[in-house]
């Protein structure tokens, strides 16, 4: 784009044609651009979609009942019948692998955007309003956010542990998932309080939830899109944590279970590196995904960010 | 430093242990057919030898805890115990009491922690400063990627990876335990060198995670510090290199740095945690791990307990120490 035209003041007598191909750029030309300027998002948006791909086109090609135990020989290592072996209770480890990603993706994006709801409305409630709802909030974020995460979800889970499925892990998870998401939002909408749009709406008559929803919500898109991703990963990582010390879906297939149930049955010592190599390649794209997401979305709502990254 | 700042502190550090405990009390109550009761008459209908210790455990567990009485008789007396760091014995393992079982864990773990926390920090906060500074080798900038990249891993998968690649595939280091088999503990060389060689992989699954983090954060108060007029001053009047960037730059943006180590802590525990089950390590981790598969619920909310503590402890020394370390900061209400 360097050729283009940029000096219309150095081409005075040019023809009004000339200058019209300063035309905005298309849609499309916009997306590409910003993507070259922010290639984190991207990366990291395509990791995720692949995931998210795998886990909606698997079962057409993979018997998914395959991941429930004695349903393949027992201990198998990879060969052309099991592509990824099979474990000690005869599970089909790639069935596992279809059926545990979707699982593991559901707990993180349940817990994530609960967290997040929660989040706003209490970020709103306790930024706008301020007084005593405020301080109360603020504190109790702020001693929560203090507490050792899994330690608590470790309590919690280990408490209801015969019973846990995938969705009431979620929920046990999003439990602790609006402490982030509360501060940030707090603090932004304090900023925004203030700001001379959100004065003309009070002034004109617009009642508060009305101003918060219409006004203030949208503005705030980046910042939420940014914290959504950051509450869905620290669930993952909560998630697979619980799962490795063993306290997640005892009947469903999870990532995390499997390398549970690996480490468990001395996988590793055995050798039987296909029980629990898959489930942490998976996870590690999943993570580096999120994280250049997080960061690119960081970049994107704070502004700040672009001149030191 | 203001006395209404330090009173604030160290009540939020009551609530912090008050909530930890009411939680702890709360849990067990609200889930559906009493865990502990479910667990212990699980244990006495297995009968067998510990049919007298059960017994034995459910009259002193209602003596002590005042089950017969009402639940803010029971709330009281709960609380005192925990005040007292007593939380009564285990159940896996009976004539044990929590607090001893927690009292031989403990300095494994804060021993690996401190030690490879350490050892992350240190490295990872140079590395986010050289990268910054252009007068320095451009190996750094090599670096910091992969650092990152390891940094979005959980510690514990790193340390699976580790287990197989250098304890199993090569074994140069063994495979678990906090020491060989049939060592007694005593304090010599070579017993110490052989807790080094079993804490070696625990501990370098947590640096390898954490120097990415950190030299993040580092990177960040660099950019901002060597933007300050007092870094051109210094460059203006000729110093060293290697002065401004030790005594100017550097001192100034490893201060944040430090509160962020204190507000981290709470994280660090949590990978630490998962890493010592995989790695077999004797500590806070691996008693963790067994009282959940033992179902041993006092010991659980014991170590949950004992860790919310020392992090709360930590996390209050740090803010009360900080005013000192960084004269800027004052804590006064703006």
């Amino acid at each position: 784009m360097a050729e283009m035209p940029i000096d219309i003041a150095a081409t005075p007598s040019a023809p009004i044609e000339e200058r019209i191909t300063f035309r905005d750029r298309t849609p499309m030309e916009a997306i590409v651009a910003y993507c070259r300027r922010n290639p984190n998002v991207v990366i990291g948006l395509s990791m995720i979609v692949t995931l998210l791909l795998i886990s909606a086109v698997g079962p057409l090609f993979v018997d998914t009942t395959q991941a429930d135990p004695l349903s393949a020989l027992p201990a198998q290592s990879p060969s052309r019948h099991y592509l990824l072996g099979t474990d000690d209770q005869g599970r089909n480890l790639l069935a596992v692998m279809i059926a545990g990603l979707p699982d593991t993706l559901r707990i993180g994006f349940l817990a994530g955007a609960i967290g997040l709801g929660v989040g706003i409305i209490l970020g709103f409630v306790s930024g706008y309003l301020g007084g005593v709802v405020d301080a109360v909030i603020r504190i109790a974020v702020d001693t929560l956010l203090t507490l050792p995460g899994i330690l608590i979800l470790i309590t919690v889970a280990a408490s209801i542990r015969t019973f846990i499925s995938v969705n009431i892990m979620a929920l046990v998870i999003a439990s602790l998932a609006w402490r982030q998401p509360t501060r940030i939002i707090r603090a932004q909408v304090l900023t925004m309080r203030e700001r001379a749009y959100v004065q003309v709406a009070r002034r004109s008559g617009m009642n508060t939830p009305e101003i918060m929803v219409r006004e203030m919500l949208p503005n705030l898109f980046p910042f939420l899109a940014a914290s959504f991703v950051g509450a869905v990963f620290g669930a993952i990582l909560f998630s697979i944590g619980l799962e490795a010390l063993g306290l997640g879906p005892q009947n469903q297939p999870t990532l995390g279970m499997t390398i549970y149930w690996g480490i468990r049955f001395n996988a590793l010592l055995r050798g039987m590196w296909w029980w629990w190599l898959p489930p942490i390649i998976m996870l590690v794209v999943l993570f580096f995904g999120l994280l250049l997401l997080t960061i690119g979305l960081d970049e994107i709502a704070n502004p700040r960010l672009r001149r030191t990254a | 430093m203001n006395t209404g700042y330090v009173v604030r502190r160290v009540l939020q550090f009551l609530i912090v242990l008050w909530a930890a405990a009411t939680i702890n009390f709360i849990l067990p109550r609200l889930a559906p057919g009493n865990p502990v009761r479910d667990r212990l008459v699980s244990q006495a209908s297995q009968g067998g030898p510990l049919q007298e210790g059960i017994e034995q455990m459910v009259r002193s567990y209602n003596k002590e805890f005042g089950l017969d009485k009402p639940l803010y008789v029971q709330y009281g007396l709960y609380l005192k115990h925990v005040a007292r760091l007593d939380f009564g014995y285990s159940i896996a393992s009976y004539p044990n009491r929590v607090m001893g079982l927690i009292r031989g864990a403990l300095p494994w773990t804060v021993g690996l922690l401190l030690i490879s926390s350490a050892i992350a920090f240190t490295l990872g906060t140079f590395l986010g400063a050289l990268v910054t500074w252009s007068r320095a080798p451009k190996v750094f900038q090599l670096l910091i990627g992969p650092a990152m990249a390891l940094s979005a891993i959980p510690y514990y998968l790193l340390g699976i990876m580790l287990v197989y690649l250098l304890a199993i595939l090569f074994p140069i280091f063994p495979l678990s335990g906090g020491y060989s088999i049939g060592q007694i503990p005593h304090l010599d060389v070579s017993f110490l060198l052989d807790i080094l060689r079993h804490a070696f992989l625990p501990g370098l699954s947590i640096v390898l995670a954490g120097v990415g983090f950190w030299a993040l954060g580092m990177r960040g108060m660099m950019i901002t510090t060597k933007g300050e007029d007092y870094i051109n001053f210094a460059e203006a009047k000729g110093l060293k290199d290697r002065r401004i960037f030790f005594s100017y730059a550097m001192r100034n943006a490893v201060l944040p740095q430090v509160t962020n180590y204190a507000i981290n802590l709470g994280t660090i525990i949590s990978g630490l945690v998962i890493v010592e089950v995989i790695f077999g390590y004797p500590g806070m981790g691996s008693l963790l791990f067994n009282a959940i598969n033992g179902s041993d619920y006092f010991l659980i909310y014991g170590i949950v307990y004992i860790t919310v503590l020392v992090i709360g402890l930590a996390t209050l020394a740090v803010d009360l120490l900080y005013p000192i370390l960084d004269p800027r900061i004052s804590y006064r209400r703006a």
